[in-house]
């Protein structure tokens, strides 16, 4: 399946690859960021692809944009790993790791069914990032680090 | 206090919370000198819960500071019956008001409500939260009983729903204070309680049996196991019948054992303890009003 080879390694001319993604996350990035095709970016996205580092890995590929730091740190709660590369005509021209915000809005949804958050009130959902989870700054809820992307809300 | 609003212990200094506790002292000492002390100003009630000891004690509060109170009155007649969401209802209260007092079934209405108003907000209990001014009023009977450095209190009962457990081991970490905490396993401190305790060092124990540990404590500090909280009917009265006390429990006790209890009660505490020295929640509760004539009036003393 050459098509499938292809797609894994095809390089993208301008834009960001987002590498090193934990095994399963892929679609959560994407969601967290927001891209779900609907603006035109041709999007590659590789799943429980080898890695030496990882073991398995995921990896998404946005064509003609560049995410700020700020746009990815939100992926470090779901994707520690995960580093960012900025490509332009081909070439890398940055590469970062995601780093932990200090808070995170409107990206997780409270497990608390009972924190106010989840009534009908005009506030989003917020968040301080823990060294090993978030916490909810309203009901002080904490969600473990590995319990964050099944409480992902971004549809 | 350094802050504008009461809404949780676990943002309070020892220094705040001593400020509150000196001024119920000299509140009581000389209650007349505070008597027109927040005359013509007003202190808005808006308890979306059934209240009956914290709503009362708040409005004896204002009224002994020579002010007045308005109460939104039962959810069911109010426009929160109508669809009106908390975030509007406090603010065109505090329209009416110089600070509100809030109670709500929801974790974090304070908190939140405190974002959409200027006023000074107390957080009279959110959900199974947190509920601070009582945290005030116990550590007042605390400090009065057996001091609030070097002493070892046992906290016992509903810990994972109990709010003034919550805010009580939050506040307590302020103080040189051995904590021990007696429940089932599966009404044990919530994660977030634990994660502060454990964050700040505190001294803290768990047990599921008050006999493990009922000799060494200064204080014991009982909470009600609601019924609600167990599947089945069974399962609550095997349980709950393990963290009741009466007078022959209290034998392994020291003869100085301070017992607290926020009430209502249900029989978690025997009668037959409410003569003896130990029982201290009477007292507790009616430390309600110098505890909250001080927070009101340090909260509507500050300049705005």
């Amino acid at each position: 399946m050459t098509d499938d080879h292809q797609l894994r390694v095809s390089k993208i001319r301008n834009g960001t690859v987002i590498d090193h993604v934990a095994a399963g996350q892929a679609l959560n990035v994407l969601a967290i960021l927001g891209i779900d095709g609907t603006s035109g970016e041709a999007v590659s996205v590789g799943m429980n692809v080898p890695s030496d580092r990882l073991g398995r890995k995921d990896i998404v590929k946005v064509e003609g944009r560049e995410l700020s730091q700020s746009e990815v740190d939100v992926l470090s709660l779901i994707a520690p790993a995960a580093s960012i590369n900025i490509v332009r005509d081909y070439d890398v021209v940055e590469k970062n790791r995601v780093v932990r915000p200090d808070a995170v809005a409107s990206i997780i949804s409270c497990p608390n069914r009972n924190c106010i958050s989840n009534a009908d009130e005009p506030i989003q959902s917020r968040f301080t990032v823990l060294s090993d989870g978030v916490r909810c700054d309203y009901c002080e809820t904490i969600v473990r680090e590995d319990e964050v992307a099944a409480n992902l809300d971004v549809n | 206090m350094r802050q504008d609003h009461l809404i949780s212990a676990s943002h309070l200094s020892r220094e705040d919370i001593e400020a509150v506790l000196d001024r119920a002292a000299d509140i009581d000492d000389d209650p007349a000198a505070f008597r027109q002390r927040h005359a013509g100003k007003v202190l808005g009630l808006c308890f979306f819960e059934p209240s009956t000891r914290t709503r009362m004690s708040f409005d004896s509060a204002m009224k002994r500071l020579g002010g007045q109170t308005v109460d939104m009155g039962p959810v069911e007649s109010s426009s929160v019956k109508k669809g009106e969401t908390l975030a509007d209802t406090v603010r065109v209260v505090e329209g009416y008001a110089d600070a509100l007092v809030l109670r709500h079934p929801s974790e974090g209405a304070a908190t939140m409500a405190s974002e959409f108003v200027d006023v000074p907000l107390v957080n009279a209990g959110d959900g199974a939260g947190q509920h601070p001014s009582q945290t005030l009023l116990d550590l007042y009977t605390i400090r009065e009983n057996a001091g609030l450095d070097d002493l070892t209190i046992g906290i016992m009962g509903d810990l994972k729903y109990g709010r003034t457990v919550h805010s009580l081991a939050e506040a307590l970490t302020n103080f040189d204070a051995s904590q021990h905490f007696i429940s089932p396993e599966s009404l044990r401190l919530p994660r977030n309680v634990r994660y502060d305790l454990h964050a700040s060092g505190a001294q803290v124990r768990e047990h599921t049996e008050l006999d493990e540990v009922l000799p060494e404590l200064d204080v014991l500090y009982v909470t009600r196991i609601q019924r609600e909280r167990f599947p089945d009917e069974n399962e609550y009265r095997k349980v709950a019948g393990q963290y009741q006390i009466d007078s022959e429990t209290l034998e392994a006790a020291a003869d100085d054992l301070t017992i607290m209890h926020p009430l209502p009660r249900v029989d978690e505490i025997s009668p037959d303890i409410d003569d003896t020295d130990h029982a201290t929640y009477f007292e507790q509760a009616h430390n309600g009003i110098p505890v909250r004539m001080a927070l009101l009036d340090i909260l509507l003393s500050q300049d705005r």
